[in-house]
């Protein structure tokens, strides 16, 4: 069974590892982990705020899931996306993907990803001693989403 | 009636979080139309060249999607989670 969630707290990946080892027949399991990264190096103070449409996101990111179990033979998809604050180096996003066979699991943790990147309403403020600002969309974002077209 | 909601750049922006409007406009472009009337930051980001998405009843819309009567409709930039 699929496991998506959004919240405050961090993940545990040893728990949700354990949890898709168990969901159907596993051959391979993909984890894809995004992290809050270094947005001004020499400040002490740099974090991001992520906000998001509550009751929305949760529609798109199911959606998602039942997208990438059409296309590909998965066992199982583990989504949790963070929001609130977070500084450098905490985890924001955990995707699992398991399957019978390597190649579904890749696919459909990058496939997921792309979509999730321009489809799921989330938004990043990054915030420094000195600014805060809401960042913007990546064109190469755009890009990706086309090629699976 | 018609319930609007605004997210991130353009919440802080608007200053603006939700609102409901009394009058019901027949699609996204007519309400975008009377929002943009309001002039000033309005006018800026939603009748110029800055990209903005829209959603009906948690859905993405487009500019011609007609807007059913007492649809929640939110207004929000471009996305960046992940």
């Amino acid at each position: 069974m699929d496991r998506v969630l959004i919240q405050e707290a961090d993940f545990n990946v040893d728990v949700e590892l354990e949890y898709a080892k168990k969901q159907g027949d596993v051959g391979a399991i993909v984890i894809f982990i995004g992290k809050v990264r270094d947005i001004a190096p020499a400040s002490h103070a740099n974090s991001i705020f992520l906000e998001h449409y509550s009751g929305m996101t949760e529609k798109v990111l199911s959606d998602l899931c039942s997208r990438a179990h059409a296309r590909w033979d998965l066992s199982s998809i583990t989504l949790i996306h963070r929001i609130g604050m977070l500084t450098r180096n905490d985890n924001i996003v955990l995707l699992i993907t398991s399957s019978p066979h390597r190649k579904s699991a890749y696919e459909s943790s990058q496939y997921i990803m792309d979509f999730l990147k321009t489809d799921a309403p989330f938004w990043k403020k990054e915030i420094t001693e000195s600014s805060s600002i809401w960042v913007e969309q990546k064109e190469s974002d755009l890009i990706s989403v086309k090629s699976w077209d | 009636m018609l319930t609007i909601l605004y997210f991130a750049r353009l919440r802080e922006v608007f200053a603006c979080q939700s609102e409901i409007l009394d009058a019901q406009p027949a699609t996204v472009r007519d309400l975008i139309a009377q929002l943009v009337a309001r002039g000033g930051a309005w006018q800026a980001e939603l009748g110029g060249a800055r990209v903005f998405r829209v959603a009906i009843n948690q859905e993405m819309a487009q500019l011609d999607d007609l807007i059913p009567v007492g649809a929640e409709v939110a207004i929000f930039p471009p996305v960046t989670g992940g």
